[in-house]
């Protein structure tokens, strides 16, 4: 290999690895709050990437349906429940986002002529549609376990990613699409060429993990969230409803998802099912910061990018493997500083 | 009727389903025992031990490709050409290589929190799936083809008709030796593993070999049904083991029921059928082709934990009510052995500037204390003074910022709470921990764990196939025994959590005794006892100590500590403020200050 494929590969690995950084902060997030391991978070990104080809071929896409019934279920369920308290405050909001919003979104949809849109207004609706998802899930699968164990919160989770697998080829198809990417420039830098994909990639990516940061040192809902992470009960008692925490984390993970899949899909094929090998490698990069470490999981993260980048070069047909073996010397340190049996929670 | 009964019909009915049913239910009922043999070991990984795979399609696909990898290949090196020339041989051979990739997955996960076995399997399963899939020796997706039957005393089972014995055989034997091993001394260890593995630590149970235990045996029992999958297939590809297998069997143990090995057989059958009927009708109903059928089992899956975590099994057990026989204690037994006591008088404990800081918050500082073979020692102090975490530091809980314990001579430093309760000290807890769904002699039995242990690799085979029923019946013995002696005789096979508060604690006492310790650690015994029960409590106490061992007690109630220490230290804020005789202590101006206020 000479040194100019040596910078390709690492051009790709970056690229990748930002992307997979994404994923891996939004997945320590949704552990910390909630303790869900969330494993649909590939699905987030398939779902992103596939109802941004459908808005830039003119379909209506399949996504606002689910939106339409996800949203139903969660608003039948809340009805039930505060029937059954006699509490019907919340009741009208709670109508509106979950009843009102997701027709209003798909009468628009059907009235407007989606291919003309100009290309940022075509991701706007991609992120209205499909962000919703988020919190509808958790109010519907994950609300009513709040206090079950890890392992039951997995199962749930699992259970939850083979469900919108299933949908999403029910909706998109077993057809892979890409879409065209933000802007063709290429650059001459330092003797390699760096797409402009490249850079919109790093670019967003740096800027949504600064928003985020943003959000958890100055807002109330972020430092709200960190309490939650920090001592649930504590947060409870503090006034911090637990649902709400559950499902702002919820909302960050679907918008880290949906982002990730509409940054991911100019570069990569994306298949109804390609979401999950994706947010795996996430998954590697949080469990190298221990579920627990932001910049850990990030850097993890990238590391994960450019070992697929270079095995894909010396052993393509094995990337998949090399990748995901990455995470037994991982944990083979972790267990080296177990020292204590803990309760499992 | 009784259990016995149901099984023989069951069996019975089995041994004539292949003479009169149809092909295509044979060949259904053949699936469903392969995967109920997977399914099981999923029941005893999730139910019974709180963890979980993903990976055993993985396992399942190991047992399988070695298998056919050995039994087709016409070049094998002549080290390995003998394997492949018995179909049994290539299962021992897998069950070996399965055996070695299991125990390293587990042995790397295991000691860490429960999710992280589940995360490595899901990588596990996918490495494996495309390591399958591109390794040219194992055909790559295309797979290997013409594997030969198997071969039972010479006659080939080349239908599904002669197949379908030996799988049901195989699931027969698997779920009677899971239920045996549970029903033993290991076994009340691996079903500690959920919701008590702190507990079963401080009574000297290795909760990371049990868990260890338990994966690869299930790992091996996918595997076995890999192997009959292979010769009954006659063929092997990747598909069937990916991850998504992996998932699908842990629907089959969560929709049955993952509290009990039946549950197994019975989501197995649920969606095995339930799979052929959606594959038929879904895609028929939305108008393109693929596996809707797993929409349908997802959703199913979130609401049965939703719902009803115990799965399907519950309401299908009330339609089959069984018999099961009264459990008998043997009491004529020879007793376990004891280990020899310290000599009256000799210092069991000493605890040297013991400190222990939480961040900022100094919650016991420079705590020194002693306590002799053959006498009570009573430690008390207000709420928050640091009692309950000099028992943590003690026991091994808690590792000590500085100071040393020294046990018996021996500095205990950097040792397990599990090593620590080898060495012949036990313990109760403030807060109770008791398995609540578990009878109160299977409680006390953990306490016993340790007693003539054989070791993990010994105590499972025997369990799974009795043969350790002497041992056990030792075992009981002995509990049974520490159960009458703390005044719970009339509860010993109900469930644990069905006693009062004041009863567990004394529970707790009898499981601490079984472990036949010399130094005995009691966090507020006395705290929900009656009078009664108080005054035989103190009666046990001292005799004990006539006995000689030596007994750190925390407690409350000043009227019973008074009444049976025979020395007391007293702590506040972390300090030790006063020790002496009770009479002593009772005057000391600083103790009162401690409890009543200022005195002036």
């Amino acid at each position: 290999m000479d040194l100019q494929i040596a910078l390709l590969l690492g051009q790709d690995g970056i690229t990748n690895g930002a992307i997979y950084a994404l994923l891996a902060l939004a997945l320590v997030l949704a552990f910390a709050v909630t303790r869900v391991i969330f494993v649909p978070q590939g699905e987030f990104v398939a779902y992103g990437a596939l109802t941004l080809v459908a808005v830039q071929s003119g379909q209506l896409p399949g996504t606002v349906w689910l939106l339409v019934i996800a949203g139903a279920l969660v608003a039948l369920v809340e009805l039930v429940a505060a029937a059954r308290a006699s509490r019907w405050r919340g009741v009208p909001s709670t109508l509106a986002w979950n009843l009102a919003y997701p027709l209003a979104l798909a009468a628009l949809l059907s009235a407007v002529p989606l291919q003309g849109l100009a290309m940022p207004l075509q991701i706007l609706i991609t992120l209205a549609v499909v962000v919703p998802l988020g919190p509808m899930i958790y109010r519907l699968a994950f609300q009513p376990l709040a206090e079950a164990s890890v392992l039951v919160l997995l199962i749930v989770s699992v259970a939850v990613h083979v469900v919108l697998v299933g949908i999403g080829l029910l909706l998109f198809g077993p057809e892979g699409s890409r879409t065209p990417a933000f802007s063709d420039g290429r650059f001459e830098f330092a003797g390699m060429t760096v797409t402009a994909q490249t850079l919109w990639v790093i670019g967003c990516s740096i800027a949504l993990i600064w928003v985020l940061y943003l959000m958890f040192e100055r807002t109330l809902y972020g430092k709200a969230l960190r309490a939650t992470a920090v001592n649930r009960t504590g947060a409870r008692l503090m006034g911090i409803p637990t649902a709400l925490a559950g499902k702002l984390s919820f909302l960050l993970c679907a918008l880290i998802g949906v982002a990730s899949g509409i940054l991911i899909a100019p570069i990569t094929t994306i298949y109804y099912d390609t979401g999950f090998l994706i947010a795996l490698k996430g998954f590697v990069g949080a469990i190298i910061g221990g579920l627990a470490s932001y910049p850990v999981a990030a850097i993890g993260a990238l590391l994960v990018g450019l070992l697929e980048s270079y095995s894909s070069f010396y052993a393509s047909a094995f990337k998949e493997v090399i990748v995901f073996t990455l995470i037994i010397p991982v944990l083979w340190w972790r267990s080296l500083h177990a020292h204590h049996v803990e309760e499992e929670e | 009727m009784s259990a016995r009964t149901f099984l023989l019909l069951f069996v019975a009915a089995l041994a004539l389903a292949p003479l009169f049913l149809p092909a295509f239910t044979v060949t259904l009922l053949n699936y469903i025992g392969l995967y109920s043999l997977v399914a099981l070991g999923l029941v005893l990984l999730t139910g019974v031990g709180g963890l979980t795979s993903f990976g055993q399609a993985a396992f399942v696909g190991m047992g399988a490709y070695t298998t056919a990898v050995l039994t087709t290949a016409t070049a094998l090196p002549p080290w390995l050409a003998w394997v492949g020339a018995s179909t049994w041989l290539a299962l021992l051979a897998g069950l070996g290589l399965t055996l070695i990739f299991a125990a390293a997955i587990g042995g790397l996960t295991l000691r860490l929190s429960g999710h992280y076995l589940p995360l490595g399997t899901i990588a596990w399963g996918i490495s494996l799936y495309f390591l399958f899939g591109n390794l040219q020796l194992l055909g790559g997706f295309t797979g290997i083809t013409g594997v030969p039957p198997i071969e039972v005393f010479g006659y080939a089972l080349e239908s599904g008709r002669e197949i379908f014995y030996l799988i049901w055989l195989f699931l027969l034997s698997g779920i009677i030796t899971v239920n045996n091993l549970l029903d033993s001394r290991q076994g009340r260890a691996i079903r500690a593993l959920k919701g008590g593995r702190l507990m079963a630590e401080a009574m000297g149970v290795n909760t990371t070999d049990a868990r260890l235990a338990i994966f690869v045996l299930a790992a091996m029992q996918a595997c076995a049904s890999g192997w009959l999958y292979a010769h009954l297939q006659r063929f092997v590809n990747p598909t069937p083991f990916s991850l998504h297998a992996g998932i699908e069997y842990l629907f089959m143990a969560v929709v049955g029921g993952v509290g009990q090995v039946w549950g197994a057989l019975l989501g197995a059958t649920v969606i095995s059928v339930s799979k052929q009927w959606l594959q038929d009708l879904l895609p028929k109903l939305v108008g393109s082709a693929g596996n809707f059928e797993v929409i349908v089992f997802g959703v199913v899956m979130v609401i049965v934990l939703q719902r009803a975590r115990d799965g399907l099994w519950p309401a299908v057990a009330r339609w089959v009510p069984l018999r099961r026989p009264p459990r008998t204690i043997d009491p004529g037994v020879p007793p376990l052995a004891r280990r020899p006591m310290p000599a009256p008088g000799e210092i069991v404990l000493e605890v040297k500037g013991a400190t222990k800081r939480f961040g900022g918050l100094v919650a016991v500082n420079q705590l020194s204390l002693t306590a002799a073979a053959g006498e009570i020692v009573g430690l008390i102090g207000p709420n928050g003074a640091g009692k309950s975490t000099t028992f943590n530091l003690i026991s091994g809980e808690l590792d000590l910022t500085e100071g040393e314990v020294v046990f018996r001579g021996r500095p205990l430093h950097g040792l397990s709470s599990r090593e620590i309760a080898a060495l012949g000290m036990s313990r109760t807890f403030q807060h109770v921990r008791l398995l609540p769904a578990m009878s109160v002699i299977d409680n006390v039995a953990i306490g016993a764990h340790g007693r003539g242990n054989p070791g993990l690799l010994v105590g499972v085979l025997a369990g799974a196939w009795r043969l350790e029923r002497r041992d056990e019946a030792r075992l009981l013995a002995e509990a049974a025994r520490q159960i009458e002696r703390v005044g719970l005789a009339d509860y010993m096979f109900e469930p644990a959590g069905s006693l009062p508060l004041g009863k567990q604690r004394l529970l707790e006492v009898a499981r601490a005794l079984a472990s036949d310790p010399c130094l005995l650690l009691l966090d507020e015994p006395a705290a929900g006892l009656r009078y009664l029960e108080k005054r035989a409590l103190a009666e046990l106490l001292r005799r004990l100590k006539a006995e000689g061992m030596a007994i750190l007690l925390v407690e409350h109630d000043m009227e019973f500590v008074m009444g049976v220490v025979d020395r007391l230290y007293v702590m506040d804020f972390g300090q030790k403020i006063s020790e002496g005789s009770p009479q002593h202590v009772q005057r000391d101006p600083r103790v009162l200050e401690a409890y009543l206020g200022g005195v002036e």
